[in-house]
């Protein structure tokens, strides 16, 4: 293959070829042209994204009169209205990965289980909302939940209820609707891990006297745990961060992190508390995939890769 | 997974989870689809079924200047979004997969922050730094701002696309004289157009689709359809919304259908 063969010198050692150093000023102008083609990319994400974050951290860091201070982070021990927002935040990202386990585990599940053409058929139930706006889904939601929306309509044409129920504008109508958006999120890796579950482990185990229940609770369901865990992390880290549907319906009741940070900034223009909440928020955020992927060795991101 | 590699369960045993299933796909697609035949709605209260059929909610979005100007923003914005990450996408790809070059894995991470980084931090701070260098309520801005967020959508689709291609194919060429990029080019092109073609497309639809960052850094005469959709949703539900809505839903259609046809042909 190559015209040099390696020579030894007296200790044994390969010999350095002749050539070496040409191959390494060629290996280093290959290097120099790769980091060339990332050049502009990696550009675009330091200026759009690592700046402008480091210098919020910086700004995070001084009170008004700009002094260097934690008041920008100590505020949200002290005032009542941050701890609402957290402790709402908390409950609704909790709520949602929640039904997201519910609704999304026995899809998944069916999914796997079904033959490859009537489960790419179903697929498209999953793929096609997560590709549709979510201002597009939030508002349907709005429409449908809405007090005089089509349940509220549908239920007291029925004679179910008398008076229309409290759907949207509140706590309810933005867990409805996060957890529309939320669910092909956990959907897609969860499906994705199934299929690698190997039918011959199900097959052993039924084939040794265990029932459909106790092969799925010994064999199948404990070896979708990872995919599980991946799903439920990227959707409980998204929820912490989702401002679109709890700012339109959440009826101004339900404040969110996001909200909170978009309130402070835009109508208050008190730069420093926002930037300690985004600070917060993206600590918050990578620490809990940091620990996923320190706890099971994948990341948990897969989600946009294996679409 | 073949048939003959099922369980010996069957599909009768098996009802109370297609039920289940079936369900929750409802769920899933309900809204979509309720939307789309209200937009055909003849009365201002929005029923579903609609009583009376008509196209008003249409005619009320095409005929309206302030609806045409933003749909044109987004348009606008979105093809050079397109353009741009995919050029930046396809040579990141590119990059990585030839495994040249140390760190990697922070070049990985750096490139995909924007998909785990939430929204509104990206948001405030695109409108921090632009209010200094005087982006905001630009077109260039709003293309460099959807370039990083569709970035990694680019990176992933191409980067799947060289990873089931043989690099040596390229190297052929260029040991029988091909140059770097006509080997490219005329080689390895044309065997990952299908995953770049899909990167293009998502580039395009979440460009399209961003609200958040454009709630920032858009206005005026830049301002983008999903910035003018979520303002008009603050304030009262204009049936409107659900024909340009039902544009939207189509859209995403027509390019996932595009994105997966594209995609079998490899």
């Amino acid at each position: 293959m190559s015209i040099v063969s390696a020579s030894l010198d007296h200790a044994g050692k390969p010999d350095r070829a002749f050539n070496a150093e040409a191959l390494d000023a060629d290996a280093r102008r290959e290097a120099r042209g790769m980091l060339a083609l990332l050049s502009l990319g990696l550009f675009l994400v330091f200026a759009v994204i690592i700046v402008p974050i480091g210098w919020l951290f910086w700004l995070s860091l001084f009170d008004e009169g700009g002094q260097l201070s934690a008041a920008n982070y100590a505020r949200f021990f002290e005032q009542a209205s941050y701890i609402k927002t957290f402790v709402t935040t908390f409950k609704v990202a909790f709520t949602v990965t929640g039904a997201c386990v519910l609704l999304g585990y026995p899809l998944a599940y069916m999914l796997s289980q079904l033959p490859r053409r009537a489960a790419s058929i179903c697929l498209i139930f999953v793929i096609l909302p997560f590709w549709t706006s979510v201002l597009v889904r939030t508002y349907a939601w709005l429409v449908i939940l809405q007090r005089k929306g089509l349940v509220n309509t549908w239920l007291m044409d029925l004679g179910v209820i008398s008076q229309p129920l409290p759907l949207a504008n509140n706590f309810a109508g933005v867990v409805i609707g996060m957890t529309h958006i939320m669910l092909p999120f956990l959907v897609l890796p969860l499906y994705a891990s199934m299929k690698t579950i190997d039918v011959d482990c199900l097959r052993a185990g039924m084939n040794l006297g265990a029932s459909p229940a106790a092969t799925f609770r010994q064999i199948f369901f404990p070896l979708s745990l990872p995919g599980l865990a991946s799903g439920l992390v990227i959707v409980f880290v998204l929820c912490l961060g989702f401002f679109v549907t709890p700012a339109l319906m959440g009826g101004g009741k339900v404040i969110m992190w996001a909200m909170r940070m978009e309130q402070t900034t835009s109508l208050y223009s008190n730069w420093g508390a926002g930037a300690a909440l985004g600070v917060v928020l993206l600590a918050v955020t990578l620490a809990l995939l940091g620990l996923f992927h320190w706890l099971l060795g994948t990341r948990a991101t897969g989600v946009w890769s294996r679409r | 997974m073949s048939m003959e590699n099922a369980l010996p369960i069957s599909h009768r045993q098996r009802l109370w989870l297609y039920a289940l299933g079936g369900l929750v796909m409802l769920f899933l697609i309900a809204p979509s689809v309720i939307i789309v035949i209200m937009s055909f709605s003849g009365s201002s209260l929005l029923e579903f079924p609609p009583q009376e059929w008509s196209l008003r909610w249409y005619e009320s979005y095409f005929g309206s200047l302030e609806w045409r100007d933003a749909t044109v923003v987004s348009v606008k914005v979105a093809v050079m979004t397109a353009i741009v990450a995919t050029l930046l996408g396809t040579a990141a790809a590119y990059a990585i997969n030839a495994r040249t070059l140390r760190l990697t894995g922070l070049i990985n991470a750096l490139l995909t922050a924007s998909l785990i980084i939430p929204v509104i931090l990206i948001g405030i701070g695109t409108f921090f730094l632009y209010a200094r260098i005087g982006l905001n309520n630009t077109l260039t801005g709003l293309v460099i701002a959807h370039t990083v967020q569709a970035l990694p959508l680019v990176v992933l689709t191409v980067l799947s696309g060289l990873r089931s291609y043989d690099m040596n194919q390229e190297m052929v060429a260029r040991s029988l004289g091909a140059g770097r990029f006509s080997a490219f080019f005329q080689v390895t092109m044309p065997q990952i157009r299908f995953s770049i073609v899909s990167g293009t497309l998502f580039a395009f639809i979440t460009s399209f689709d961003e609200v958040v960052v454009s709630l920032f850094i858009s206005g005026g005469e830049t301002t983008t359809l999903t910035r003018r959709m979520f303002n008009a949703l603050r304030d009262q539900i204009d049936p409107t919304i659900a024909a340009i809505s039902t544009c939207l839903i189509v859209l995403s259609i027509v390019l996932l259908s595009a994105a997966q046809l594209f995609g079998r042909g490899r």
